[in-house]
């Protein structure tokens, strides 16, 4: 466990990603199998479910900290972080204690223990956690209340790990991330079986080959002939994967969503394919998409009901194929690949697919023009590939680029400032924006955080100390004065909100200093936005 | 009440006088020079003799400034007033203020934990104790000193074998000279911001032992696996470059919690405040026998909260303009 803590302290403590990797690399030496099998499933999102419930653990805290839930409750409002709160309040540990549990020393068996509380009595894990608790230093006791909350998250990206396992292992990353996809768990895995084995899993995905936003003028990129474009559709990126009768449908995450839309899991079309698909996942009906809302409601739901599924209906819009009769397609061109999926479509057509259309253009100029057009067509923008690249893994420059249509923005006033969590303990960061309605009251329409540099947040704070009205809890409401430019990707309407309306992704593009209250936007001028999108 | 909380600061009728307040005065008593307890614009000036030469470098050659020994009394009509150690940084002092049966003291900022280079914190018994408490909450309890400095060394150690310099951010009052102290002994090439310098000249001024460090605009190349000290103002101007490549890291209570340390973008936080923490706070109120506490900047109101519901004890807060220790060392402007 001290190893494992050890590590997260180094990761944590560097920036470098070359740091990070060797870090790692040590790791993997040092450590037993079993506990490298753990360590990969916590890095890749496999982490153990929340084994006991908060509220416990928040009351036993106070009781062996000797504190009043209250403080324990404001400590966590404060840090952001249950489990740092619980680490940090919790009495240290006696110095050498650690190492008299031998037993409990590995990761393995601190996490192979928890797994077995389901079947087992809320004494039990208390009796343990308690020992754990009393056992561990300040470092690993935080570590360790990650994994009994469930919230185990480190900034390791999937492809940091891959580079550094296959440097362990001495393989390619695309073969690493090959045998770190799919359906495992560390229960049902090892290390040889992971790395070594034989056979083959049919439910198996391909690593996503994901782009970056445009960076340069389009001349740069050459000859517009080169290039095919597609809409970006607002949907859930997947990967439809039908071998052997079977359909598993995939999240960009990697997590296996065929449960959620059975409509494509179970449709008889693509269990007689032998196809994998690379594609969008989107509330469709009429030739048109749905508002992203509704697809929404289609996600982390344990039971689809036939209400669900006829007032979100979703179909798959596939662009690329990566698999076709048990070949991988991966290293042939772009245009080979879409030829065959247009022959598997003509092959296979229904309703519960299509094909994202190809985008005709002639030069760079009416790109641009379909870019601008991208609204009307409930798209977020442009996908651009390039015909002769192969299907990568990973985030890469180069051969594919996401190319957004531009933000909304309008210009509203701050009203309300809540202490910032986790990253900005400490702060006031967390601001809520008004417009004026038709009777020039302020009303709240969205929430953003993003955007200023420290030196603007530390400015603010000051501000905000000489202009609070009123404080309750951690948030203050202030005078109607600081002006902010907010972007946002999409706005629809929202009976849920008091404004009526609803924005995606705001954000606060700069802080107007120039502009007074009275020359912010109107909630007019916000529906006109949605009437106009 | 021997004090009032006014709009200008703490005010002592009785002895005419304020302590560190923040609208210009006829008369201030000063805790200690940082700047939001040390505010320039009053007429005469009373502070502890160490502070004296710093408060000329912040506020003026020309200012009207008497100093005083810690423990020596001063009598203002009737009033006994007399700085005690806080602890807190070089010269810090807590007011003690006594007429008839009340005994006042106006703690400041203070620190209980030996830095090696202030004064050592004293407590004096007092009936009304007004407090700070900018890390008033159980989540802050700091690790000795020797072992932060450390995993300090450790780190830049690590850097100077990679021939990397060490940024590290602090306040140039204070911590800087704690940091200063501690790494010179360890043997580091440590080279530091002017405003920092012109802090090392002032302190040693006072006579206290500051070794000589070399400012950055000393001339000299700097070698590699440096370490460069500087508020936290610099570091975010082109005035780094010239230290490329180098490593940053911030020294302050605020490291504790990994929110600060993520949103400071720092690679590494080392939890070093000059402020007392939350097992000190509830030791200096216990140690004051105080029957009544006032608390001013920092977590007031759970504090507060946990004093009067937990201790039981005849605890206020009172609204300041004082700032305590801010997450990235703001206090001063670059200025080169």
């Amino acid at each position: 466990m001290k190893r494992f803590t050890q590590l997260i302290a180094e990761l944590d403590q560097t920036t470098s990603t070359s740091r990070k990797t060797a870090a790692l690399e040590r790791y993997f030496h040092e450590v037993p199998e079993a506990d490298r099998v753990w360590t990969i499933a916590l890095f890749t999102h496999r982490r153990p479910k929340r084994a006991v419930n908060t509220a416990q653990l928040r009351s036993w805290t106070a009781e062996i900290a000797g504190l009043p839930l209250w403080m324990v409750e404001e400590c966590w409002h404060i840090a952001g972080d249950l489990s740092e709160t619980m680490a940090a309040l919790l009495p240290d540990a006696p110095p050498e204690s650690e190492t008299e549990s031998a037993q409990v020393n590995s990761l393995a068996a601190y996490l192979d223990e928890m797994s077995t509380w389901k079947e087992k009595t809320p004494e039990y894990a208390r009796t343990f956690i308690e020992k754990a608790w009393r056992e561990l230093d300040k470092e690993s006791r935080f570590v360790f209340n990650k994994f009994i909350t469930g919230g185990f998250r480190v900034g390791v990206s999937d492809k940091l790990l891959q580079q550094a396992l296959a440097r362990v292992l001495n393989r390619e990353t695309a073969e690493i991330a090959l045998c770190l996809s799919g359906n495992w768990t560390p229960q049902n895995s090892t290390w040889e079986t992971l790395f070594f084995a034989e056979t083959e899993d049919e439910s198996r995905p391909y690593p996503f080959y994901l782009a970056y936003a445009l960076e340069q003028d389009l001349q740069q990129l050459g000859n517009p002939t080169e290039w095919q474009a597609e809409w970006k559709w607002d949907g859930i990126r997947g990967q439809l994967v039908a071998r052997n009768g079977k359909v598993h449908l995939w999240s960009r995450g990697e997590e296996l969503i065929s449960d959620s839309f059975p409509e494509l899991s179970q449709s008889p079309l693509f269990s007689q394919m032998n196809a994998v698909l690379d594609g969008e996942i989107i509330a469709w009906e009429n030739d048109a998409p749905l508002p992203f809302q509704l697809l929404q409601s289609r996600l982390g739901r344990k039971r689809i009901t036939a209400g669900i599924l006829q007032k979100a209906p979703v179909i798959f819009l596939a662009y690329d194929l990566l698999e076709w009769e048990r070949e991988d397609f991966r290293s042939r061109s772009l245009a080979e690949r879409r030829q065959t999926l247009e022959k598997l479509w003509e092959q296979s057509p229904g309703k519960e697919w299509r094909l994202s259309p190809a985008l005709a253009f002639n030069n760079w100029n009416e790109l641009s023009a379909l870019k601008n057009a991208a609204r009307e067509h409930l798209a977020e923008g442009l996908m651009l590939k390039k015909r002769d690249s192969p299907y990568q893994s990973g985030r890469r420059r180069g051969a594919w680029w996401k190319w957004k249509t531009d933000p909304y923005t309008v210009d509203a006033v701050m009203i309300y400032a809540q202490r910032g969590h986790g990253r900005r303990a400490g702060l006031y960061t967390d601001f809520t924006f008004a417009v004026y309605d038709s009777q020039r009251q302020l009303v709240p329409f969205a929430k953003a955080y993003s955007g200023l540099t420290d030196a603007e947040f530390e400015e603010i704070n000051r501000w905000i100390k000489d202009h609070t009205r009123e404080s309750f809890g951690p948030v203050r409401s202030v005078d109607a004065e600081l002006v902010f430019e907010l972007a946002f990707e999409g706005i629809g309407e929202s009976k849920r909100h008091k404004s009526g309306v609803a924005v995606r992704f705001p954000r606060i593009v700069r802080w107007r200093k120039d502009k007074k209250v009275n020359e912010i936007n109107s909630l007019e001028d916000l529906r006109q936005l949605i009437r106009k999108s | 009440m021997l004090i009032r909380f006014t709009d200008k600061g703490f005010y002592c009728e009785q002895g005419d006088f304020y302590i560190d307040p923040w609208k210009p005065v006829h008369r201030a008593v000063i805790t200690h020079a940082h700047s939001d307890h040390a505010r320039p614009g009053n007429a005469h000036y009373l502070a502890h003799r160490i502070s004296a030469p710093v408060l000329r470098l912040r506020l003026g050659r020309d200012i009207s400034l008497e100093t005083l020994e810690y423990g020596e009394v001063l009598h203002m009509n009737g009033v006994e007033l007399s700085l005690h150690p806080a602890g807190h940084i070089p010269g810090s002092a807590q007011v003690r203020v006594a007429f008839g049966k009340e005994v006042w003291v106006i703690s400041g900022d203070y620190k209980l934990e030996n830095d090696g280079l202030s004064t050592p914190f004293e407590p004096i018994p007092c009936t009304h104790f007004v407090s700070e408490c900018t890390f008033g909450l159980p989540l802050f309890r700091w690790k000795p000193q020797e072992l932060v400095f450390a995993d300090m060394l450790a780190w830049v150690d690590g850097l100077r074998q990679e021939g990397k310099n060490a940024f590290i951010h602090a306040y140039s009052l204070g911590k800087a000279q704690r940091l200063i102290h501690a790494l010179h002994q360890a043997g580091a090439n440590i080279r530091v911001h002017g405003a920092v310098h012109n802090t090392n000249l002032a302190l040693r001024e006072a006579g206290l032992p500051i070794p000589d460090v070399l400012p950055v605009s000393a001339g000299q190349p700097i070698e590699p696996g440096s370490v460069i000290i500087a508020p936290g103002s610099a570091a975010e101007t082109s005035w780094t470059k010239r230290f490329e490549p180098y490593a940053e890291a911030s020294a302050s209570g605020w490291m504790a919690m990994r929110g600060t340390r993520r949103w400071m973008n720092a690679e590494r936080g080392f939890p070093l405040s000059d402020h007392a923490d939350w097992d000190s706070l509830l030791q200096a109120i216990q140690l004051s026998g105080a029957s009544q506490v006032f608390v001013t900047h920092g977590y007031t109101e759970l504090f507060c909260r946990y004093l009067r519901e937990h201790l039981q004890l005849d605890a206020h807060v009172v609204s300041t303009r004082f700032t305590g220790e801010t997450a990235n060392h703001s206090e001063e402007a670059p200025e080169e």
